[in-house]
């Protein structure tokens, strides 16, 4: 088995050393390639401390690497973004040391307008995302700026035409910051205008403006792309002091626009937006000086006037005083008048008065009087009865309402004021039965001595009918009856008339008091008979 | 009334200045002011408004142009006619 090259039979092609075939390869790519352009979409980019540019060209089945060297950075119309669709122009190079070719770019321009506007599409959506285009953040300028800045080119037609309208308006102090409104370092400019703008201090030797206008005229969406970029509508979005962006023709829209705190559709309307009128606002404060003089003179007038009506209303001191003077004055002369007279019509009633005062009238005045009084009187009394019918209800119900306890002291008050008055009544009464029981003792020894009963003592009897029923009185009434009874003071007798003599006579009575009484009132009449006589047969 | 009624006038801006002098006419005109506030609003409303005017009348054209440096700070004025 050969163990060198020279085995292999039939194999007489030259040999190449690494290096050879590298640099051959080198040579050729470089010689055919020199010039070529590549559309592709970037991929990724990478932008290292040495600012050059790495990134990646790609279609659906191929990668290509490629390089945008520092000084070729800055010349770039467009930034290499990832994903942008590119036609890019440069030359290809192999790198021998490490088995690579790339594409060194020397220019890039987008696909085509259809990718810059995806692209632009894309970059709106992301910032507005992050709430760069909020109507919250948009500032109102001043209504008279002291100082404008303008961010525009120092020359050319834009910066006239806003100059001049402002003269025409209101002449104004200017600052103009000149940036390059397109190519390549017209994004960095302006947005370092606009920081710039916003960093300066208040009473520095470059005065701040209080409102900033960006200015560019129209254009392709190329020439206005650096308005679109990050760091410009970044820089617009924060500006402390309130911008105008005034970019391209009205129809352009770039990000700027969205980022400012008020879009002009062009350079003049901005300049329009921003500065009013002098003259107008010199008519405009006139009016309203000449508004606050008549309004305060008509203010005045008024008060003046109602003062003046208010005076005209108020009479005159001397005026308010001589009527009450001069009333005074005559009744003063009048009042020493008057007393003579009264005293003297006095004296005379007096002494007519006296005359007519007698007693009689006296009395009769008073006998008057009294029959006036007897109706009221009597009113009076009717109106007691009621009233104290009325108080009796009330009591009634004011008991209803009364409180036990309240009560009870009040029973217990009655109950001691009810045995002091018990004591004192048994007290009295017993005096009283005393004095009855005297006065009745008395009455009963007159009533004895005047009783029937003392006169049958005397000699006198009551005659009685059977049974001792009814009290004979006559002769005639005593014949009928079959037997009669005698009483004596000390008792009955029954006696038979006919026979004459008497039978035993019953235990006597006591008399029934009818009988007594009827006797009693009988005898005087009946008895004839006088004294010591036992019997009327 | 307004935030800028008890400042000064000479501290108003222009368009502060305007705003009261349009207040203090109007609460003068409605007329239901006492008779001191009526005179105190009037002084104040002459003030305003020869504020303003002094404001409008002092504005004065001046076109300066920032110098750069070369790294973009700016270095200072430099008066401009209008082209």
């Amino acid at each position: 088995m050969p163990l060198t090259d020279d085995t292999f039979a039939g194999t007489n092609a030259p040999e190449f050393t690494v290096s050879e075939i590298s640099f051959a390869l080198k040579k050729m790519i470089e010689g055919e390639f020199a010039h070529v352009r590549i559309r592709g979409e970037i991929g990724r980019v990478s932008t290292p401390r040495s600012g050059h540019v790495y990134l990646d060209l790609k279609d659906e089945r191929a990668v290509i690497a490629g390089v945008i060297w520092k000084g070729t950075v800055r010349k770039l119309r467009v930034r290499p973004e990832e994903g942008l669709e590119v036609v890019v122009t440069g030359r290809l190079t192999t790198y021998p040391g490490a088995s690579k070719y790339q594409v060194v770019i020397e220019s890039m321009a987008p696909a085509g307008i259809g990718a810059l506007m995806a692209m632009l599409e894309r970059r709106k959506a992301q910032l507005k995302a992050e709430g760069l285009f909020d109507p919250a953040r948009k500032r109102r300028p001043p209504l008279l700026p002291k100082v404008v800045g303008v961010i525009t080119s120092p020359s050319g037609a834009v910066i006239r035409d806003i100059l001049h309208r402002l003269r025409d308006r209101f002449p104004i102090r200017v600052v103009i910051w000149p940036v390059a409104v397109q190519g390549e370092h017209c994004a960095l400019e302006v947005a370092r205008a606009i920081r710039g703008f916003n960093a300066l201090p208040e009473g520095g030797p470059v005065p701040r403006p209080d409102a900033l206008i960006v200015a560019r005229g129209g254009g392709s969406i190329e020439d206005l792309w650096g308005f679109n970029e990050e760091i410009v509508v970044r820089a617009a979005a924060e500006s402390a002091i309130p911008l105008i962006s005034a970019v391209g023709h009205e129809t352009d829209t770039t990000l700027i626009d969205l980022a400012a705190d008020i879009r002009a559709p062009t350079p003049t309307a901005a300049a329009e937006m921003l500065v009013p009128v002098r003259r107008e606002l010199l008519a405009d404060v006139a009016t309203l000086g000449e508004r606050l003089v008549h309004a305060a003179d008509r203010l005045l007038a008024e008060r003046g006037r109602r003062l003046g009506d208010l005076a005209r209303l108020l009479p005159r001191a001397d005026d308010l005083l001589a009527r009450p003077r001069h009333r005074l004055d005559r009744a003063e002369a009048r009042l020493v008048r008057a007393l003579e007279a009264r005293a003297g019509r006095a004296r005379t009633r007096h002494a007519a008065l006296a005359g007519r005062m007698t007693l009689r009238l006296l009395e009769r005045t008073i006998a008057l009087k009294r029959e006036r009084l007897a109706a009221p009187v009597q009113r009076l009394e009717v109106a007691i009865r009621r009233k104290r019918t009325d108080a009796r209800r009330r009591s009634i119900e004011t008991g209803r309402r009364l409180r036990p306890a309240l009560a009870r002291r009040q029973i217990e008050k009655g109950h001691h004021a009810l045995e002091t008055a018990a004591r004192r009544l048994a007290l009295q009464a017993r005096s009283q039965l005393r004095q009855l029981g005297q006065r009745l003792e008395s009455l009963d020894r007159m009533r004895q001595s005047l009783g029937w009963r003392e006169t049958l003592a005397r000699g006198y009897a009551v005659i009685r009918g059977p049974g001792g029923e009814g009290v004979i009185t006559s002769k005639g009434a005593a014949l009928p009856l079959p037997r009669l009874e005698i009483e004596f003071h000390d008792g009955r007798l029954p006696v038979l008339p006919d026979q004459g003599t008497p039978r035993k006579a019953p235990a006597p009575r006591e008399g029934s008091h009818r009988a007594s009484q009827g006797g009693a009132r009988k005898p005087p009449r009946s008895s004839k008979p006088p004294e010591g006589q036992g019997s009327l047969f | 009334m307004t935030e800028t009624a008890e400042r000064p006038v000479g501290e108003l801006s222009f368009e502060e200045a305007l705003k009261e002098l349009e207040q203090v006419v109007e609460r003068l005109e409605r007329g239901d002011v006492p008779l001191e506030e009526s005179i105190r609003l009037y002084e104040r409303g002459h003030e305003l408004k020869k504020h303003c005017e002094a404001r409008l009348r002092e504005a004065e054209e001046k076109i300066e142009l920032i110098t750069l440096d070369a790294e973009g700070r700016p270095t200072g004025l430099k008066e401009v006619e209008v082209p």
